[in-house]
């Protein structure tokens, strides 16, 4: 059952990381990777969320493990900022290094606070 | 030559790349489907390692770090052969590289397990655990990168 509500909640998250992407970009010409930003520091808004409620098992699966773990994605942000690197964007390379870890800790740190405070 | 990737900096979607342009108006449900079915093999990959390789709170999440550096690693390994093919076969880089590997790491976990190991009073864990996986997840995509164009190129010579 863990497996099936894991792999339901991957099915979605991963083409949503695709869909989010290519709807910021066709918005956003910059050389900057916001829509994997997004889809990381939104994925770790809710991650936060569900561990602080907490969640039981069955959602911590579906929407944990499964969905929040496909939405985001430590290769893609690799990979971007290392192609900014060598591509002659040292400076926003770094920006994205710094400013995703920053930003995905400061979402996770929120959204646990969130669910906490709203628990009691 | 030709670089046709160029100026590729995003690899699940990259919308200055024409082929990434096209891809999804071209046939969108076949697109998706190998996204989403390269996603649930990496999240169960990741899920199963996790599972095999748990840690308490106060620990250091060495399943998630493996998964995370080992992700990036394989990222440039299949970017510098997929750039070698001029983009090879059009489902592949959807499925390994969108999908498998974009469903095997995390940002979200690894977030919020150092969020964890803060609030658990382990600041030292939480930092050793964001800096470890930052610095070894940069490292292994150069490394899968450099290494795989450099052997493409020896091979092709």
């Amino acid at each position: 059952m863990t497996v099936l509500l894991i792999a339901l909640g991957a099915a979605v998250g991963a083409p949503l990381r695709y869909l989010t992407d290519r709807a910021v970009q066709s918005r956003h010409g910059s050389v900057f990777p916001w829509g994997t930003l997004l889809v990381n520091v939104a994925g770790s808004l809710l991650l936060g969320v569900l561990v602080g409620w907490p969640a039981g098992p069955a959602v911590s699966a579906l929407l944990g493990t499964g969905f929040c773990g496909a939405l985001t994605t430590y290769s893609t942000f690799s990979y971007e900022t290392l192609r900014l690197a060598t591509g002659g964007h040292r400076l926003l390379a770094l920006a994205n290094a710094l400013g995703s870890v920053a930003a995905g800790l400061a979402a996770a740190t929120a959204g646990y606070a969130l669910a906490r405070a709203l628990i009691g | 030559m030709p670089e046709p990737f160029e100026p590729r900096t995003d690899p699940d979607v990259d919308l200055r790349v024409p082929a990434d342009r096209r891809e999804l108006t071209a046939r969108p449900a076949t697109v998706l489907a190998a996204i989403a079915a390269g996603g649930v093999l990496g999240a169960l990959a990741r899920a199963g390692l996790q599972h095999a390789v748990p840690h308490p709170p106060t620990g250091f999440p060495w399943a998630t770090f493996t998964i995370n550096t080992s992700g990036c690693l394989l990222i440039g390994v299949l970017m510098a052969v997929l750039g070698h093919l001029d983009g090879g076969p059009p489902l592949a880089r959807p499925f390994l590289g969108v999908g498998v590997l974009g469903g095997f790491t995390t940002f979200s976990t690894y977030a919020v397990d150092v969020q964890q190991a803060i609030v658990v009073g382990a600041p030292g864990t939480a930092l050793a655990y964001l800096a470890a996986t930052v610095v070894g997840a940069l490292v292994a995509v150069a490394v899968g990168d450099a290494v795989t164009a450099g052997l493409l190129r020896r091979a092709t010579r």
